[in-house]
């Protein structure tokens, strides 16, 4: 194997990680990774004076991700009964008031400044419900906006927000309960 | 102005379709009227504006993991 090969094995768990996350299908991430190595190892010459092989390879995996959710368009936006379930009902009473009020985050640096704060927000976006959690990298790590996340899952416009709205909702939830709302934030603060 | 009055559940709606997609003025409005008024949506508003902040950030952390 040339040294070149062996570095992108290398990388291999960690586009597998990535793809695993975006696309919540083991087969599909599997086949999107080994399609970016292949287009890694067709052209090496394309990576030539780029800085980080890392960099180059999550830009050609980002595509092949795409691809992938195209072909499988009508499974991957098929909700869970978790997709589906009302989160604004928990939160909301019948008037349309607050339960429980929202809480004072804090200052966003604070919380930004801290790797651990990122650690428990990845974890609450692997926790999101199959179709929210790939709506949502869409949106958010692959960068697209919503007229082409429509486009590539077929589905209206008015269904993207719906899920958008939960996904957020329940990442807003899951942080306040794993982060803000525990002793994690005081305890940095003294 | 009884057509900019909406509820806590209604502005939390509008609130996080503003991450999404350009809300039209009226929509603006009434978000700005009842956060003047809510004791409890601002600070909703403040996580929202907290998560816009962050999320950059993380794709800036999940891609330099090892």
């Amino acid at each position: 194997m040339t040294e070149f090969a062996q570095s992108l094995q290398a990388l291999r768990p960690q586009l597998l990680r990535f793809a695993r996350a975006q696309l919540r299908n083991e087969a599909w991430a599997e086949d999107a990774v080994s399609e970016t190595v292949l287009a890694a190892l067709a052209k090496p010459q394309a990576f030539a004076g780029q800085s980080q092989l890392k960099t180059w390879l999550i830009g050609i995996l980002k595509h092949k991700l795409i691809d992938q959710i195209r072909r499988n368009s009508r499974e991957v936006s098929v909700t869970t009964g978790e997709d589906d379930e009302d989160i604004d009902g928990q939160l909301f009473d019948s008037s349309g008031a607050w339960r429980d009020n929202p809480a004072e985050w804090g200052d966003p640096e604070a919380a930004c400044g801290r790797r651990e704060f990122f650690e428990v927000l990845e974890v609450c976006v692997d926790k999101l419900p199959g179709v929210q959690g790939r709506v949502f990298m869409m949106r958010e790590w692959l960068e697209l906006d919503s007229g082409e996340i429509c486009k590539e899952l077929g589905i209206t416009a008015t269904n993207l927000w719906v899920l958008l709205h939960r996904a957020r909702l329940r990442l807003q939830m899951c942080l306040q309960e794993r982060w803000f709302g525990t002793g994690a934030v005081r305890a940095v603060a003294r | 102005m009884k057509f900019l009055q909406r509820n806590c559940r209604q502005v939390t709606e509008l609130v996080l379709a503003g991450e999404d997609r350009r809300l039209g003025l009226v929509e603006r409005w009434a978000v700005r009227a009842h956060l003047k008024v809510c004791g409890a949506c601002p600070a909703f508003n403040r996580q929202v504006a907290l998560m816009r902040q962050a999320l950059p950030r993380w794709r800036a952390y999940r891609e330099s993991q090892e």
